[in-house]
């Protein structure tokens, strides 16, 4: 899942080499921490939050095949 | 991007020159003129056109290599298709589960096609509409929207009640509006902020 988030963020900012995502495992789900270069929260976040839920919703479906809860966090 | 400078007698010369080491068309390029080049007098004073030719990135291959990188977290056999006209970009997902890749009303297929077009229009002039498909979920789609705004519509004529349908997407709600457009019984209007904007069908 970590590798999906990096992915997602790195074909959407500006600075890729800043993009890093951190796993920490919850009791029921693993919240991922997402960080970019300040420059590009907007390019992860979007307008009313509208890229960040798409980013969510996508790595939701991809989690659900594993049957894991998965959060994502911008950071 | 690819990008490649020539020079020649004139610039259309040089645009020549560069397309056909680039085995590119005209249409796939963005060319900068650098230097508009002069024939001089009878050969004196003669200055040699310069442009700077960029290959677009072609948006088709863009999206697939996006996409197929995704779904490959989700699905490792999945096929893609796709057509380009007319800055429309059509994909059509092909794989053994769909229901994954769709989603709750289609949210996740919403998702990957917001993130696709946004990665596809990171460095074009001209705006690309992406549209995502799987299992021809978009007709389908369309069709119980239509089917709903009939059902609806006929509810608000025979209690004389106006109805509020929950929170769609602009072209869903565009959707309500038409089917419901001829309609002498009724209204439509969309109310409050996205995305929880809702159409309201009322008595007219």
């Amino acid at each position: 899942m970590i590798e999906l988030v990096e992915y997602i963020a790195k074909a959407l900012v500006d600075h890729p080499e800043n993009v890093s995502v951190n796993q920490v495992e919850g009791e029921q789900s693993i919240i991922l921490e997402l960080k970019v270069d300040s420059e590009d929260m907007g390019k992860v976040i979007g307008k009313q939050g509208r890229i960040a839920k798409a980013i969510r919703t996508v790595v939701k479906a991809a989690a659900a095949k594993e049957g894991k809860r998965v959060v994502v966090e911008i950071i | 991007m690819k990008t490649l400078e020539k020079q020649a007698k004139t610039v259309d010369e040089a645009i020549e020159l560069a397309l056909e080491e680039l085995k590119v068309s005209r249409n796939e390029v963005e060319v900068e003129i650098i230097e508009e080049g002069n024939r001089g007098i009878l050969g004196f004073l003669s200055k040699l056109a310069k442009v700077k030719v960029m290959v677009k990135p072609n948006p088709e291959e863009i999206a697939y290599n996006f996409l197929k990188g995704i779904l490959r977290f989700i699905d490792e056999e999945v096929k893609i298709s796709s057509s380009f006209n007319d800055n429309v970009l059509k994909m059509q997902i092909e794989v053994q589960k769909a229901g994954i890749i769709i989603g709750k009303h289609g949210s996740t297929l919403d998702s990957l096609q917001y993130l696709t077009s946004l990665v596809v229009n990171r460095n074009t002039k001209d705006y690309v509409r992406v549209i995502l498909d799987a299992e021809n979920y978009r007709e389908k789609r369309e069709k119980t929207l239509e089917r709903l705004a009939k059902r609806m519509a006929e509810k608000v004529k025979d209690t004389k009640r106006s109805i509020t349908l929950e929170p769609m997407y602009p072209n869903e709600r565009r959707l309500i509006h038409t089917a419901l457009q001829k309609d002498p019984g009724v209204t439509t209007k969309s109310v409050g902020q996205e995305p929880n904007r809702r159409v309201i069908i009322s008595l007219r």
